[in-house]
């Protein structure tokens, strides 16, 4: 059976941190990803990233994309594009199929899943109707395939996701009709509500949308108040003319695999629902594998790469290729930046949320 | 709907070398490389297959092959996810009815 | 009860902050006409993980601090109005602003990342922080500079009436 130090699952922020960490320690890497490109979601980033300078903050998501795919290549990091991982048995086992042809079996020392998170729906008479997208399929279709997937789009959700979506399908030529929040206050950061409503793009808070009208695809949408218990109010419905109606509400993690092999799962509300175990070092309660970004709980990219620095400088670490100080001093730095990132107004419910998951009995 | 030419960040759309898909019949131009699911947007399609009961139309909802909402029949095999699937020259693409038809390579 | 049309609100219902939310906080300050010459001026009035802003500033008239999420605080004494920080954030709050760029016209330089672009000379619709057009406005130049990194900075005057409700332009393809 091949064998390898570390296979990595997924190839997007945090399994790409994840992969060059470890061979950066020196251990013998393979990263898999059953896309025919790596990166994952990171190429459709094509804003500024906030954080600090450690965070490469002020540098678009797409070219941090660019810079790991490169030291991927520097540190001759195995890749293979095309796999889809199927399985994780015996705790150091990864079956994947290769060009959908090959079927074959790893046998891993240490296994990281990067396997990210999967948009969550909100259903509504109409939700079914060609133009009913979830927020990031709209983004890869601008950002990555270059097609506008309609000219007119209400959005629902105003959470980071539903407004930076919003502001680059208006660079990308779209009319965005509205952004619909069923919540009384807005989710995302001001400064991203704030540049889409400068560019008159109405809110809606406290409303939801109550059904898609169209026969082969939306042709309108129509939105209701809704009352304190959040129940739309009679009489209160007005019509949108739209073509393309976006979901951003939300991700949950992409847990089947870790949940397959094994992995205890905790529940997270905040962090977008069951999630496997982990401790710090981003072990999960099978020592053998490690997780890292969304999978781990739901939050940025930013912080899906640090994540993934500490899983693949860990997973290196307990296979004996770091000496305990470079460990430590490795470990506290990413330590850092990671509670930098998760502090705030907006980042210390998930500092919470991820301290109660490590704070869970390991099991 | 349509592609973008031209991009605040992303710059101009760069030249590709262009392939000929045939959906439904039709003759249509599609840029070597890139999914069967932009290369339709890009036209206006408005559904990529009807569902089995209800004949309900459908299309993209996650773009990244993991809801198979926009599945398609793709050289005589259906079920082929257009959005993780990249054109061919020459490929046949059918507008999938129900199921599709799994009565083998046409 | 709406809030779609509101020329005021609150940043966490319209989208956008009011005057009276900025005034609230210490950290906006608008240069008033004893400026003679543009400073920057931050709305970032939420504590977000950020500071690229300091870092960007080359005579460190911005401080955060070592505490990433507290809010940038601007010296506008040792602000030269170069402009870096402008493109530099993340989250395209800071624009530069002089009251008196003439008797009669205000300046701001503000980030833009739409197409097409404004030329210099040209007549643009100003905006205020609610998308409504509340002026018109000249452009005097418009910056894109490698180091910018593909957000365009555009400096343009406009009628001082307007000269804390203007904030940024109308985009100019709009159907």
């Amino acid at each position: 059976m091949m064998e390898r130090d570390i296979v990595v699952i997924g190839s997007g922020p945090a399994g790409l941190c994840a992969a060059i960490e470890a061979a950066e320690a020196g251990a013998k890497v393979l990263l898999v990803d059953e896309n025919a490109k790596p990166g994952g979601q990171l190429f459709k980033q094509i804003h500024k990233f906030f954080g600090s300078r450690e965070h490469s903050a002020g540098v678009r998501g797409i070219d941090i994309g660019t810079l790991l795919l490169q030291k991927a290549e520097e540190l001759d990091i195995e890749v293979w594009l095309n796999t889809e991982a199927c399985g994780i048995f015996d705790q150091d086992k990864v079956w994947v199929v290769r060009d959908k042809s090959t079927s074959l079996t790893i046998h891993a020392k240490r296994i990281i899943l990067a396997t990210g998170a999967n948009e969550n729906v909100v259903n509504f008479p109409g939700w079914t109707l060609p133009g009913v997208m979830g927020a990031g399929a709209a983004q890869t279709m601008i950002n990555i395939h270059r097609v506008l997937p309609g000219r007119k789009i209400l959005m629902i959700g105003s959470g980071n996701v539903g407004v930076i979506v919003s502001y680059q399908l208006l660079q990308a030529g779209a009319q965005v009709k509205a952004v619909v929040e069923a919540a009384p206050q807005l989710g995302g950061y001001g400064v991203h509500t704030a540049k889409v409503r400068r560019a008159g793009v109405p809110f809606y808070t406290g409303h939801t949308v109550l059904e898609a009208h169209g026969t082969d695809h939306v042709e309108s949408a129509v939105i209701v108040k809704l009352d304190a218990a959040w129940k739309p109010i009679a009489g209160t419905e007005f019509s949108v003319d739209v073509d393309t109606i976006c979901i951003a509400a939300g991700l949950t993690p992409a847990v089947e695999l870790a949940f397959g092999a094994g992995c205890r799962s905790v529940n997270s509300p905040v962090l977008g629902g069951l999630v496997p175990w982990h401790d710090e070092s981003m072990r999960t309660s099978i020592p053998s594998i490690y997780i890292a970004g969304d999978v781990s709980g739901v939050e940025e990219a930013s912080t899906a790469m640090e994540e993934g620095r500490m899983a693949g400088l860990s997973a290196a670490h307990s296979l004996g290729y770091l000496e305990a100080s470079r460990y430590r001093s490795r470990f506290e730095a990413i330590n850092h930046n990671l509670l930098a990132l998760r502090s705030g107004m907006f980042g210390q419910k998930r500092r919470d949320a991820k301290e109660a998951i490590m704070a869970a009995r390991k099991g | 709907m349509q592609r973008i030419l031209d991009h605040p960040i992303l710059g101009p759309l760069p030249e590709e070398e262009k392939v000929t898909i045939y959906v439904d019949g039709e003759p249509v131009e599609a840029r070597k490389g890139e999914m069967i699911a932009a290369a339709l947007m890009a036209t206006g399609k408005p559904y990529f297959r009807k569902t089995v009961k209800r004949h309900e139309p459908r299309s993209i909802f996650c773009g990244i092959g993991r809801c198979t909402d926009c599945v398609m029949t793709v050289n005589g095999t259906p079920n082929v996810r257009t959005c993780v699937t990249a054109v061919e020259e020459g490929m046949v693409i059918e507008t999938q009815m129900g199921f599709g038809d799994w009565g083998g390579k046409r | 009860m709406d809030n779609h049309n509101e020329t005021e609100g609150r940043l966490k219902t319209t989208g956008a902050a009011s005057l009276a939310e900025l005034h609230a906080t210490k950290e906006y300050i608008l240069p008033d006409e004893r400026m003679h010459h543009p400073v920057a001026v931050i709305e970032c009035i939420e504590a977000i993980p950020c500071n690229p802003c300091e870092t960007a500033c080359p005579v460190h008239a911005i401080t955060v601090g070592s505490e990433i999420t507290n809010l940038p605080v601007i010296d506008i004494e040792t602000c030269t109005g170069c402009g870096l920080c402008v493109a530099a954030c993340p989250g395209l709050a800071i624009y530069l602003k002089q009251k008196n760029y003439t008797k009669d016209l205000s300046f701001i330089a503000f980030p833009f990342e739409y197409l097409p672009l404004p030329e210099a000379g040209q007549t643009i619709n100003m905006v205020n922080r609610y998308g409504q057009v509340v002026c018109e406005g000249t452009v005097i130049k418009v910056v894109t500079i490698k180091r910018f990194n593909r957000t365009a900075i555009i400096h343009a005057s406009y009628p001082v009436e307007q000269y804390e409700h203007v904030v940024n332009m109308q985009r100019l393809a709009i159907d």
